[in-house]
């Protein structure tokens, strides 16, 4: 059988014996259809050469001897917020808090509120251009859990999302919606892992002046196999801040694939990677803009050890009509040792003759004399690499507007940096 | 307090000698300078004396109120109460003055069996040890030596040397990059904190930093080697002459 015919044969069998939800019939027809024709993804793809989607697309997963934590995700416990818990991908409706909240409507997938009718799965099917997602098509055709969100007000306070994974095999699909009216605002907090597999799809839609803040944690237990999708579409003068802390995991790719529709609209993106042996993290963004002055950032850095592998895959697209767009794009790396890969595709593809794009990417070890500065102060090796390795990643929480936020990931960060080990 | 024996010492990646065969005893309480043209081994005997990787020690030794150093990592030297003001403080962005600051105060304490200072008690030492070098609290906010001009770094090594409070400390050309006032400055830091107990040995090329820090002794090295010593009145003479007379005194 040629590898062709493998991929279609996978994306068909991914449909076998299994009628699609009720709920959004239309668009999930659609999106399986999509499935079909554009099969799954393999190694051989331009935009999976670093990343082997094997362990996304086998047709079962293969469960682990040790039972995961599962644990509540600790990251935000502190932090004041609307709690939606998912344990092994599944609403839990008794561990998460009363939906009442003003200026914002709350609704399971399930429920398929009409409004939603035409929103769900559109943005993921107008990102399959000009690079094909496979994955997050299959997650619109089959995804059953998720939550919709409406903003109508500015949300006084986050809502949360907790993920807990508990048993050894759970494969879940979530695909999430969000609609951020004009003028309105809102802040998404999502932590812990989604199973043992996880394939997630968040579609945001930003109407004109309306924000939407996204901070995220993955971690801290290894033996999983995740890809996250963020579609997100910018109206006049709205913002997008998303920020991600992956620590640990056999295979994380967070794709985020955003278009500036509206003119002066702002998408900030940055991520913290930090992992050991057998860790492997891929960033995969595509940025549009389309409208004039537009500004967009991605600041992504990763640390790694004991061979574990970055990937940083970050394109512009400044379309014609553009002008006047102000691109950024920084990727880097801090190797631990020798063996670890770091592993950067910038793109930028530019048709306007009036912008700012700046790229750059840089890998790097430990800087000695910085090392040997703490240590001639007193401060023993690891304690003064844990340092260097928190100032390294200080960059990417800074983009984080909360500052409350920001310092609770940075605690965060102090207690699992010590833990990365090769 | 600091006694070097017959030290050599090469580099580690070439066969270049540095160090052949240098003697100095610094007594507790005393104050040493160290003199010398460009290349005469001054700042590789400072770094060898902290313990920086890339040197080779192929004979001698270095013993601090008794112990031999050299086998030490260098953050045990530290803990042990060696200290040395580096002539090219390094900026370390993303790790706050302080938070630095507080961790090697307290590894040091928890490596010579003391309790960590409350952060209330440490607040409360900086800001006394920083007032008196004009350090504001803008500064201990910003990271380590990140943005500073040449001067503030120089008077940063010192609030560290305040604060950590070592036993012998080691100035390596500390007045490079400094004006007259800074100097002066940092002079003054120094000499506040010279007692019985402390000892110094401040590296320099010119006799300008000793018109302020006034040593007991003066030191000029060159070749690897210390080739004259004597009072103060040695910087003197130098600073009229050059190296030049002492060194063919020595040829």
């Amino acid at each position: 059988m040629t590898a062709q015919a493998t991929r279609f044969d996978a994306a068909a069998a991914c449909f076998s014996g299994a009628e699609l939800a009720q709920s959004f019939a239309l668009a999930r027809a659609a999106a399986k259809d999509r499935v079909l024709t554009l099969g799954l993804p393999q190694k051989r793809d331009e935009y999976w050469r670093y990343s082997d989607p094997t362990g996304l697309t086998a047709r079962a997963v293969t469960p682990i001897q040790e039972h995961p934590l599962g644990e509540a995700p600790a990251s935000f416990v502190s932090v004041s917020a609307l709690k939606l818990v998912f344990v092994d991908g599944v609403f839990d409706a008794s561990a998460s808090d009363a939906v009442d909240f003003e200026g914002v409507e709350i609704s399971l997938l399930a429920e398929a509120p009409t409004w939603a009718t035409d929103f769900y799965g559109s943005l993921e099917a107008c990102g399959q251009n000009p690079v094909a997602r496979p994955l997050a098509a299959l997650n619109t055709a089959l995804a059953q859990q998720g939550v919709i969100i409406r903003v109508t007000g500015q949300c006084t306070k986050p809502i949360s999302f907790e993920y807990i994974s508990k048993t050894n095999s759970s494969d879940a699909i979530l695909h999430h919606l969000v609609k951020v009216e004009e003028g309105a605002s809102l802040t998404l907090l999502e932590s812990g892992t989604l199973g043992l597999r996880g394939n997630m799809v968040l579609e945001v839609e930003l109407a004109d002046c309306a924000q939407f803040h996204h901070v995220r944690t993955q971690g801290q237990d290894h033996d999983r196999n995740i890809v996250t999708h963020l579609f997100a579409r910018l109206g006049n003068e709205a913002v997008l801040k998303s920020f991600n802390l992956t620590m640990n995991g056999k295979f994380t790719r967070n794709e985020a694939v955003i278009e500036l529709i509206g003119h002066d609209a702002k998408a900030h993106l940055a991520g913290a990677a930090i992992g050991g042996t057998g860790f492997h993290h891929d960033d995969t963004i595509f940025i549009t803009h389309q409208g004039l002055r537009g500004e967009s950032r991605q600041v992504f850095k990763k640390v790694l050890n004991g061979g574990a592998v970055g990937v940083f895959q970050g394109k512009i697209l400044v379309k014609q009509s553009a002008q006047k767009t102000d691109g950024y794009q920084m990727s880097q790396s801090l190797l631990l040792d020798d063996n670890s890969e770091f592993l950067a595709k910038p793109e930028l593809e530019i048709y306007a003759d009036d912008v700012k794009c700046s790229h750059g990417s840089t890998t790097g070890a430990i800087d000695e004399t910085a090392l040997f500065y703490l240590r001639s102060r007193g401060v023993p090796t690891d304690q003064a690499q844990a340092l260097l390795i928190l100032a390294f990643l200080a960059d990417t929480l800074a983009e984080i507007d909360d500052a409350g936020l920001a310092e609770r990931l940075r605690e965060v960060l102090i207690d699992w940096v010590p833990q990365v080990r090769a | 307090m600091l006694e070097i024996k017959n030290l050599h010492v090469k580099l580690e990646e070439e066969d270049k000698v540095i160090l052949k065969g240098v003697n100095l005893s610094v007594g507790a309480g005393a104050v040493h300078a160290i003199m010398g043209p460009n290349g005469s081994g001054k700042s590789t005997l400072s770094y060898v004396l902290a313990g920086r990787a890339g040197y080779e020690v192929t004979q001698g030794s270095a013993l601090l109120g008794g112990e031999e150093l050299l086998d030490l990592d260098p953050e045990i030297r530290a803990a042990k109460g060696l200290f040395l003001a580096f002539q090219y403080p390094v900026e370390i962005p993303g790790v706050g003055n302080m938070t630095f600051l507080r961790t090697a105060l307290n590894a040091q304490r928890k490596v010579r069996g003391e309790d960590e200072i409350s952060a209330g008690e440490f607040l409360k030492l900086v800001r006394e040890k920083a007032k008196d070098l004009q350090i504001d609290a803008e500064m201990m906010k910003r990271p380590v030596n990140v943005g500073f001009s040449g001067g503030e770094k120089k008077r940063n090594e010192i609030l560290q040397m305040a604060m950590l409070a070592p036993k012998m400390c080691i100035l390596d050309e500390t007045d490079s990059g400094l004006d007259v006032d800074a100097m002066k400055l940092v002079s003054q830091g120094v000499n506040a904190l010279r007692d019985a107990g402390r000892s110094f040995l401040v590296i320099t090329h010119y006799q300008r930093l000793l018109d302020h820090i006034v040593p007991d002794f003066v030191h000029i090295m060159s070749n690897g080697r210390i080739i004259k010593s004597g009072g103060p009145d040695l910087a003197l003479e130098v600073e009229k002459n050059g190296y030049s007379d002492i060194l063919s005194e020595e040829a």
